[in-house]
């Protein structure tokens, strides 16, 4: 076969080869709709969890986009949205500064006090 | 997710040779690369190809069963059916969310496709002629997909595994619902049954034809394997599919389209016939049957709906 094909895509067989374009230059410029990261409280007593992220006009529209999207079989009671561009995160390459404390401070586990098997409820 | 790096770096930068070492080392432990972790350029490259073709062929994929959603035949079945199409817009909104995470826009990706710079599956630029076909696009085709999918689930990149298991579990609704349909329709008028009998002809080759070409024939699987990007080849996966559809066809009452097909004593599997790999690079060069419906649709439904979106940005700005 002339062009490389693989089922790669999950849903069936597309064209890979070098001939295919990836990511260059957006095709058209046009203004999107901010993105929004999702969050969703699976039942009551869980923490929201990040389940994704949607583009939306608005606040109140990304609430109710992220309904329809996320939540279409119970996953959810409650939803979160922030835009993405106002999460500040922390880097993975900078893992050593940020988390080095919890690995040092080895007498913040309670496994690190030794007591006698004979006590009972500790 | 897609936040903001801190513009500050806190220690020195590791070199690319580092950098490379350690993204081995986290695929090579079967642990997760996240979107803000250091990757080569080729994975990445690899992964917004691969996320996009996925999400362009959830949301092409609406339109071959979407034409029935009007003439589904009774409120129950089109109920289910537009359930169905509604999952699918939500899976391609889950990859390309996934996509996003590795700098990819979503528009700019929804142009690429309009623009045919971008793919999708082959099997979606085949007609549905009859409500037969909904029924075989769920247990085949939909059946096919969830082959491909579960091993994604262990995809190495975080985002796009996790969308892979939200897919996965409505796959399971779709292809259910589809073999359920064709069941009522085998215990119908012979009428029915020669629906589910043509239907079944028409879609069973290019079903086989979603797990792409042989591996004798697939260049790129190999980088993506080592990349824990792709976990099986495409015979493997085609094959799976096949010892999995044969037992199912034989409760329903269906005759497979293929002479060929019989079971290897030896080895448990399905043996099968020689696949016309000339139809299958045919419809990917965009010579299908559907191939300038579904892109004119698609491009109908960006253009004509661009001002609903300019009217929402509008009216956020007004109260902002």
């Amino acid at each position: 076969m002339s062009t490389d094909l693989t089922a790669e895509g999950g849903h069936g067989a597309v064209p890979t080869g070098p001939e295919v374009p990836v990511a260059d230059q957006p095709a058209v410029s046009r203004r999107d709709w901010p993105l929004y990261e999702v969050f969703v409280r699976g039942k009551r007593g869980l923490n929201h969890v990040h389940v994704g992220s949607l583009h939306a006009p608005d606040d109140e529209m990304a609430v109710h986009a992220a309904r329809d999207v996320y939540t279409r079989r119970n996953e959810g009671v409650s939803i979160w949205v922030v835009q993405a561009a106002d999460i500040t995160a922390s880097s993975p390459d900078e893992k050593d500064p940020m988390f080095a404390p919890s690995g040092d401070k080895v007498y913040r586990h309670p496994t690190f006090y030794e007591i006698p098997e004979n006590v009972p409820h500790i | 997710m897609s936040a903001p790096a801190l513009d500050r770096p806190l220690d020195e930068p590791l070199d690319e040779a580092a950098l490379q070492a350690r993204f081995d080392a986290t695929v090579a432990a079967e642990h997760r690369i996240e979107p803000r972790d250091w990757m080569p350029e080729g994975y990445r490259k690899t992964l917004i190809r691969q996320i996009a073709q996925h999400a362009h062929s959830e949301i092409i994929g609406m339109q071959p069963e979407g034409d029935w959603l009007l003439a589904a035949p009774s409120l129950r079945r089109k109920a289910i059916l537009l359930a169905k199409v509604q999952d699918e817009a939500g899976h391609g909104l889950y990859l390309y969310s996934a996509a996003e995470t590795l700098g990819a826009d979503r528009a700019d990706l929804t142009d690429k496709l309009i623009e045919r710079r971008q793919k999708y599956s082959s099997i979606f630029n085949y007609p549905t002629l009859t409500y037969a076909d909904v029924g075989v696009i769920g247990w085949l085709v939909d059946g096919a997909a969830i082959c491909n999918q579960v091993p994604l689930c262990r995809s190495s990149y975080g985002p796009y595994a996790r969308a892979m298991i939200r897919v996965c579990k409505e796959e399971s609704f779709h292809q259910r619902q589809g073999y359920e349909l064709l069941m009522t329709m085998m215990r119908g008028t012979p009428e029915q049954q020669a629906m589910v009998a043509d239907a079944v002809d028409r879609w069973w080759w290019p079903s086989l034809m979603m797990f792409g070409p042989p591996d004798t024939d697939s260049p790129n699987s190999a980088q993506s394997m080592a990349w824990g990007i792709k976990r099986h080849s495409n015979d493997e996966l085609r094959q799976r599919f096949v010892d999995m559809t044969v037992p199912q066809a034989e409760v329903l009452g269906v005759t497979l389209p293929d002479p060929d097909l019989a079971l290897d004593p030896a080895t448990g599997r399905y043996r099968f016939g020689a696949i016309d790999w000339s139809e299958l690079q045919r419809v990917i060069s965009g010579e299908g049957p559907c191939n300038d419906e579904r892109i004119i649709r698609r491009r109908a439904a960006r253009d004509d709906n661009a001002w609903v979106t300019e009217a929402a940005t509008a009216y956020a700005d007004k109260h902002a």
